[in-house]
């Protein structure tokens, strides 16, 4: 996996300090240092990304090769260290990793972190395929140290979730022991970032100088046609020139690996001659607007195509199909569309919308339950954060009213409550969103007495990136035990008067605990803690079964939305092989249809 | 002689294509042949449908992504979803589907009844080859409702469509499966070629 070979390029290269926070699509990468770490290697996952990068920049200061990983979004939260960082510079070389999400398939936005780069002035790294991530570790861990400037590393997701052999060196590089050694220069201030900003700005185009000559920056062909582009594009570009065949006039072809500061004696040299450009970029038109800049620069009469004249598209993820579709329309090509397998006749039925769902067995499930219930008459507003329980939005649970950004249901629902004070305001936020940004949202709401009901959803990991230990697991990355950090106690010590913790998975018993918390938030912030254990995380329980003859309402069906319920025949069906033995269909059914099933029946299940 | 298979493996989160992928990215690597793979990972993962493209090549492969129309072999952990990317398979390729559908949640909301026969139906009449595995019964058989993926690559080998042996499968299964779970990943291998 890509991931994997950004981690073991970063081993190979010396690092010895790594630091993150989980995000897909990079999640994999921290995992792997962990797993392979040779002894020696410092891995943690940090609270939110700008703790990661801060406690990375540390130990560069005193020398240690430092990588940071994050997705693009978290590289906002890490935006105020990174930026001041980009100043001050560092001593081992840092590399920080940031993984973007054209489509997006998993993701709140189509930000590029190449844009961020520019806009931080830090020069970036993006890779092609896992075994270019691999090898060029290394190069960006040698700039980084040899400019004294953290470095970006941007691969995309089908960079980071592709695989493909890679060739790994046995021999790792050694590190001399590192000392902070106390200098002003790690002091910022005004006076010192004025001369920073001066030596950043004659240093950046010395790196495109160099970057100009560095071998994965590639330019080859011949003609007056040209096709620019990057990272996975660039396969896709191969694709489709393979598919177009010998139809394809001469043309010169530019990879940039390293977008800023930009290659421009390369682009320069790419650009002689060349009537007319097409630049095949994801995300953000970087590389576009580079070359446009640098045939106005030059006075090159040089159409630039891409993404501004409408041959790319501005958004989602570039294909090999459409990739071959835009470089046919921009070579003048005929394209035929490929035959395939699925026409059908009219009528024909299609398979079924299959929307990504909370597991069978998720306590989620049942704390959003508990809280429809219990508010089922009273104006309540639900606002939602960033994990697992995004998807209590799907009906019928229907529960997730915004979704913003991590950590943004606790104050979201402040400024609503601000607006419409008669209705009660639930900001539900997970265990590991709770410790990444969470925490300084229910402050704000104590110290500015806006009563909202703070409903933290327990299930002791980080569920939705592939279950990461965090501050209240009690386990570490470096596989030693921590004290457990208790959210009840951190939401007391804040004061947050009425907190509660309760099981949502005793159904009556946690509706109680809502009526309870909603009502205390009249007059205070009140926190309610459903504490039950991911699905992922424990073992199942018993399964259970519907008696059809008994079975009359189907309201399990209707108002859990549970994958392992079905409706079959017009009553409900519970499948063995999904159920996980929450019980909560039991607990609701008003004509005790459901029991529990003896092993014998479901077969051996494993994992 | 040439060898290229573009093979895509669909199913729903949780079913286990991913390990599929692995696998016979494992048994090409083994063979000394190029490969590459897509994974589809994250939110979709939740019961959602999933897609592994897996290239298998004796010379270089540029994109990790299938493009429609080039998948030569379709192996479906669902009718359903394998019917959802017949847009990939080429004419003439062949498709090795589990009989059996796993019913959407969203059945809840729709309402509508979701007919596996209808399913497997399209996939008969696609201009494919089609092979349909008993998954259910094949699981039951060999104890345990986990090693469907492994069954259905099994019964793909065995239908020809995967250009691995059942002993190249079965080193590649020992060296990428946890100690613990070999033998039974072996059985479902054995299992879905004998299908």
């Amino acid at each position: 996996m890509g991931n994997e070979a950004i981690a073991l390029g970063a081993i190979a290269a010396g690092v010895g300090v790594v630091t993150g926070y989980p995000g897909t699509p990079s999640s994999e990468i921290l995992l792997t240092v962990s797993k392979r770490n040779p002894g020696g290697i410092h891995v943690e996952w940090s609270v939110n990304e700008k703790v990661a990068l801060e406690v990375a920049a540390g130990a560069s200061y005193a020398g240690a090769r430092t990588m940071v990983t994050m997705k693009q979004v978290g590289l906002n939260v890490a935006a105020d260290p990174l930026l001041s960082l980009a100043y001050i510079g560092v001593k081992g070389g840092m590399v920080i990793v940031v993984a973007d999400d054209p489509g997006p398939i998993s993701s709140q936005t189509e930000q590029d972190t190449r844009t961020f780069a520019l806009f931080a002035k830090l020069p970036v790294f993006d890779p092609a395929s896992p075994e270019e991530a691999y090898a060029m570790m290394a190069d960006a861990f040698d700039l980084s140290e040899r400019y004294g400037t953290p470095v970006i590393f941007r691969p995309t997701t089908r960079v980071c979730h592709g695989n493909a052999p890679v060739a790994i060196s046995e021999t790792l590089r050694p590190r001399a022991p590192a000392s902070f050694v106390k200098d002003p220069k790690w002091v910022i201030f005004p006076r010192l970032s004025y001369e920073n900003h001066i030596r950043i700005e004659q240093q950046l185009p010395v790196i495109g100088e160099e970057f100009s000559s560095y071998p994965r920056n590639s330019l080859s062909g011949e003609g007056t046609l040209a096709i620019a582009t990057h990272g996975i594009s660039s396969a896709y570009i191969a694709e489709a020139l393979a598919a177009l065949g010998d139809a394809v006039p001469a043309h010169k072809l530019l990879r940039v690996a390293t977008p800023h500061p930009f290659p421009k004696r390369l682009a320069r040299e790419f650009l002689e001659g060349v009537e007319r450009v097409l630049v095949v970029e994801e995300l953000d038109p970087v590389i576009e607007r580079e070359l446009q800049r640098l045939a106005g620069e030059q006075h090159l009469p040089v159409d630039v195509l891409g993404k501004g004249s409408g041959h790319i598209q501005v958004a989602g993820e570039n294909t090999v199909d459409s990739v071959t579709r835009a470089l046919a329309g921009f070579f003048g090509l005929p394209v035929a569309p490929a035959a395939h397998c699925a026409a059908a006749p009219e009528g024909a039925a299609e398979p079924p919308v299959r929307p990504p769902v909370l597991c069978a067995g998720c306590p989620h499930r049942a704390s959003f339950l508990a809280v429809k219930r219990a508010m089922r008459k009273r104006k309540s507003v639900f606002c939602g954060d960033i994990g697992c329980y995004t998807l209590g939005n799907a009906k019928p649970l229907d529960m997730v009213d915004t979704c913003l950004c991590m950590g943004a249901g606790i104050t979201v629902a402040q400024g609503l409550q601000v607006v419409e004070p008669d209705a009660v305001h639930f900001a539900f936020i997970g265990d590991s969103t709770f410790f990444h940004t969470g925490i300084p949202g229910v402050i704000n709401a104590v110290y500015n007495q806006t009563n909202i009901v703070v409903v933290v959803l327990d299930n002791s990991t980080t569920a939705m990136t592939g279950c990461q230990p965090h501050p209240g697991t009690g386990d570490t990355m470096m596989g030693e035990i921590a004290d457990k950090i208790d959210i009840a106690t951190v939401l007391q010590a804040v004061g947050v008067k009425h907190v509660e913790t309760c099981d949502p998975l005793q159904l009556e018993a946690a509706q109680a605990a809502v009526l309870r918390a909603a009502d205390a938030a009249a007059d205070g912030v009140a926190a309610l803690i459903f504490k039950a254990p991911c699905i992922h995380v424990a073992p199942p329980g018993v399964t259970y079964t519907v008696d059809a003859e008994k079975c009359k309402c189907k309201i399990c069906f209707n108002q859990l939305g549970c994958p392992a319920i079905m409706s079959v025949d017009g009553k409900a069906s519970i499948d063995p092989a999904l159920c996980y033995g929450c019980d909560i269909c039991l607990q609701m059914c008003p004509f005790d249809a459901i029991s529990t099933v003896t092993a014998e029946t479901t077969g051996e299940v494993q994992p | 002689m040439s060898l290229k298979r573009n093979i895509m493996i669909a199913g729903v989160g949780g079913q286990g294509t991913v390990l599929a992928s692995k696998l016979v990215a494992r048994a090409a690597m083994d063979a000394g042949l190029a490969v590459r793979t897509s994974e589809t990972i994250g939110m979709a993962q939740r019961g959602g449908s999933v897609v592994s493209h897996v290239r298998v090549s004796d010379s270089a492969i540029a994109s990790p992504v299938l493009t429609p129309g080039s998948a030569d072999t379709l192996i479906g952990f669902e009718p359903g979803e394998a019917v959802r990317c017949l847009r990939y398979l080429r004419p003439g390729g062949c498709i090795v589907s589990n009989a059996q559908t796993v019913a959407p949640a969203s059945a809840a909301l729709t309402r509508t009844e979701y007919s596996g026969e209808a399913m497997l139906g399209r996939l008969r009449d696609c201009g494919a080859r089609l092979v349909v595995v008993d998954g259910d019964a094949l699981c039951a058989e060999i104890g345990s409702l986990k090693a469907l993926n492994v069954v259905l690559l099994g019964a793909a080998a065995a239908a020809g469509a995967l250009d691995f042996t059942l002993e190249q499968l079965e080193a590649a299964i020992r060296a990428t499966v946890r100690p613990k779970f070999v033998d039974l990943n072996i059985r479902a291998l054995h299992a879905g070629a004998r299908a």
